[in-house]
């Protein structure tokens, strides 16, 4: 199952991350090294029993991928959002 | 459809998918250093057609049976001797070496070297979690003093290789080393491996939050990952006999070595042209056996 | 198909056995060696690395023998054509890749110039003490196929099947030469390259997506790719599937080790190659290989010069063993005599066969030298009475 999460509220995110739950083991590497802290470990359960991280502030997701790159799993990665509108928003960088 | 269905993780492409979730227990940083593979790959433009890549055993071993390349799961510390054979009869090949610690230096140490010495052109990662995972947390040349281990139990008391400084005598053209938090650095020492003709080693320090920081009482592969964070110091073109490691010490990470030398194959052509001139045959790009 | 006629030395020569393998392995297509010195095999390796650079391919002194067996099936992945070349210490430590090769299915052949053993033995003086080892050396249940020549034009003629069998069967063949065979000279005649059959590569012809590295079609033996070809595949020592994959389950190793053994079993008949005088009417049969069949030929005829009926099965197949044609012979005759040099090896296999329908005597000879032919007339003559 990949869950998409999208951007919400004030803030417009400039990435959306993509979570692979079924493959999650919790390390909880994307959760800490989020430049922007967008991930939370979910109280939720995979099938394996791991909690995978869920996203708390998508508003704040950059697109930079660096969960991608230190997910042992291969359970997460970010994009970018294509079309960045007029206004910057608040989105960190790496 | 929107444009979001269309992308996927950078390091998908890359993976037998069919054989995911993989055997790496939680917060092994094996995977993380996978995915910095992928975007050196990506960066570095290879083609993953003459792209092969061979392990040796143990839990780093297991990258050949998790990419999607011609990958060869070979014998316990064989993997650089396997992987000279490929190059050496197919040298339009880029061969990769990913293997372990134990793998490499310890069964393996001997082939290691003289590869080096011999400067075969192989890029070698070599992912360092300081103990013998798979077999279950003994103690590695690697593993660094006092560190307890399932074979050293009351701690081990060996002398650790400090693996850059070995592999800088041994005569590699490209000495790094990096931890799994440095993903990008990681990726970018991968990639300047892949632009070197040569023999090239990059060690990754890697948690074992399993066998190695549990019995270690380290914390898990977090915690491990945050010590890397806070301890490593980068010092490009530190002598590499002052970057050997301690059990709670800095991490000397960065790029060490960078040199130029013909290799192997470089210079076993240039050897029989001039003994032997136009009597040497060059063995043809592709050995044709085939009918 | 053909030889490649740049790797054929055609013509009459007067050569020793070692570089007469040598000249076998140029001519069968082998472009790839990696080596170790060890005597009594070294001159082996000596004239492919002087031959090679002019017919083009690759020679590589490595830093031991566990490095040589490995880096050779590197090669053969590669899409050449290797072997390697050792003697009992060297081969001892190449097991493990012998093991490797036979469940990755690596087409290569292991030469192994026999001295004394065990341990460093005797460097510089024969044995035929590592038949075992060549079959059951490695760990786990494979088979693999073995060859004994007795002359320097064996070692050339049977160094051109060793690798057609290897081919064929996508097997380590051990090419079981001794000392004396090794360094004996004699004529060795090296026909025309188009007078050489041989087996090329069982190449797939799949699609990538079609292709399974693994996957057979009847004959039990299945179709290689090699690196470099864009097929991706995947190969492993641990048990697999027919992707490649890693499946360590009893059922895939039921699967997958009787494949392994049952592609030679069931073709051994066309494997076993013997040389056979005078079995039908023979009370004594001498069973022998490489250089003591050429010490049994003198007992043989001086047996024969006494009146007695001896026959001779010379083996030129030691792997997989000629069970079938033993056992028949067993029912007919009255004595199996098995000179060898070693304490008691292919005699074993022998006996197993002959099934206590007659008697089988070993001459045993722990190596150091060969047999005297009394020694071998002797036991013939006690095992006729």
């Amino acid at each position: 199952m990949i869950v998409l999460l999208h951007g919400l509220g004030d803030q417009v995110a400039k990435g959306r991350v993509s979570i692979v739950v079924e493959r999650c083991k919790a390390c909880g590497f994307c959760v800490e090294f989020c430049p922007t802290h967008v991930l939370a470990l979910s109280s939720a359960f995979n099938s394996k029993g791991y909690h995978p991280p869920h996203v708390v502030h998508p508003e704040k997701c950059s697109g930079c991928d660096l969960c991608g790159m230190y997910c042992p799993d291969f359970a997460i990665y970010a994009t970018k959002i294509a079309e960045p509108k007029a206004q910057k928003t608040a989105g960190g960088d790496e | 459809m929107n444009a979001l269905d269309q992308t996927v993780n950078p390091v998908e492409p890359f993976l037998r998918t069919d054989r995911m979730p993989h055997i790496w227990c939680p917060g092994c940083g094996i995977g993380t250093t996978v995915n910095s593979f992928a975007r050196a790959l990506i960066e570095s433009k290879v083609d993953l057609d003459t792209l092969a890549l061979v392990s040796g055993i143990g839990c780093t071993g297991r990258v050949a049976g998790y990419v999607k390349l011609d990958s060869f799961h070979t014998t316990h510390g064989r993997a650089i001797p396997f992987a000279t054979g490929l190059k050496m009869a197919n040298p339009k090949l880029s061969v990769v070496v990913y293997s372990g610690d134990g793998d490499l230096a310890a069964i393996g140490g001997n082939h290691l070297i003289h590869a080096a010495r011999r400067n075969i052109d192989l890029k070698v990662i070599c992912v360092n979690n300081l103990i013998y995972a798979m077999t279950g947390g003994q103690s590695a040349p690697t593993t660094p003093g006092h560190a307890t281990t399932s074979t050293n139990p009351y701690g081990t008391f060996e002398p650790a290789f400090n693996l850059p400084h070995l592999l800088d005598a041994a005569g590699a053209v490209y000495v790094a080393r990096w931890t799994t938090f440095h993903v990008r650095q990681l990726a970018r020492a991968m990639s300047e491996a892949f632009a070197k003709r040569g023999f090239s080693f990059i060690e990754v320090i890697s948690p074992c939050p399993t066998l190695y920081q549990r019995r270690n009482k380290m914390g898990d592969g977090l915690d491990t990952m945050k010590y890397y964070k806070d301890k490593s110091k980068v010092k490009h073109g530190a002598p590499t006999s002052e970057v050997g490691l301690t059990l709670n010490g800095e991490i000397v990470v960065g790029k060490f070595v960078d040199r130029d030398r013909p290799d192997y194959q470089s210079m076993m052509r240039a050897q029989y042209v001039e003994s032997l001139g136009e009597r040497y045959i060059e063995a043809p790009e592709t050995e044709c056996v085939c009918d | 198909m053909k030889a490649d006629p740049h790797g054929v030395l055609t013509g009459t020569h007067f050569i020793d056995g070692d570089h007469a393998c040598c000249e076998g392995a140029l001519a069968a297509g082998a472009r790839f060696a990696a080596g170790y010195p060890i005597t009594p095999s070294t001159e082996v390796v000596e004239r492919f690395a002087a031959r090679v650079p002019t017919v083009g391919g690759t020679f590589i002194q490595m830093e031991d023998e566990l490095a040589a067996s490995i880096t050779l099936q590197g090669a053969v992945w590669g899409g050449a054509k290797a072997f390697t070349v050792t003697s009992g210490p060297g081969f001892s430590l190449m097991m493990e890749h012998i093991g490797y090769a036979a469940m990755t299915e690596t087409p290569c052949v292991f030469v192994d110039v026999q001295r004394g053993g065990p341990s460093t033995g005797l460097p510089t003086l024969p044995a035929q003490a590592d038949m075992m080892q060549a079959r059951w050396g490695s760990h786990g249940d494979y088979e693999i196929i073995a060859l004994c020549p007795n002359s320097p034009q064996e070692c050339f003629d049977l160094t051109i099947k060793a690798f057609n069998l290897a081919e064929e069967f996508r097997v380590p063949v051990m090419f079981m030469m001794d000392e004396v065979v090794g360094h004996m000279t004699e004529k060795v005649v090296i026909p025309p390259a188009e007078q050489i059959e041989v087996v090329p590569r069982k190449h797939t012809h799949k699609s990538i997506q079609d292709y399974l590295p693994y996957g057979t079609n009847g004959d039990m033996v299945p179709e290689m790719a090699h690196a470099g070809e864009g097929y991706k595949f995947h190969v492993t020592g641990l048990t697999h599937d027919e992707r490649g994959y890693p499946n360590m389950t009893p059922q895939m190793q039921d699967k997958l080790v009787k494949r392994l053994q049952n592609k030679i079993r069931t073709a051994a008949d066309r494997i076993c190659i013997f040389e056979q005088d005078r079995l039908e009417s023979a009370e004594v049969v001498v069973v022998s290989y490489g250089i003591t069949s050429r010490v049994a030929q003198r007992a043989i005829d001086l047996a024969r010069d006494r009146g007695l009926r001896v026959g001779k099965l010379r083996l030129i197949t030691a792997w997989p063993f000629p069970a079938k044609k033993i056992a028949e012979l067993a029912s007919q005759v009255k004595a199996f005599v098995v000179p060898e040099l070693n304490l008691g090896q292919m005699v074993r296999e022998v006996e197993r066969a002959v099934a206590g329908l007659a008697k089988t005597v070993a001459v045993s000879h722990a190596g150091g030298g060969v047999h005297s032919p009394d020694e071998i007339l002797n036991t013939i003559v006690e095992a006729s009475r």
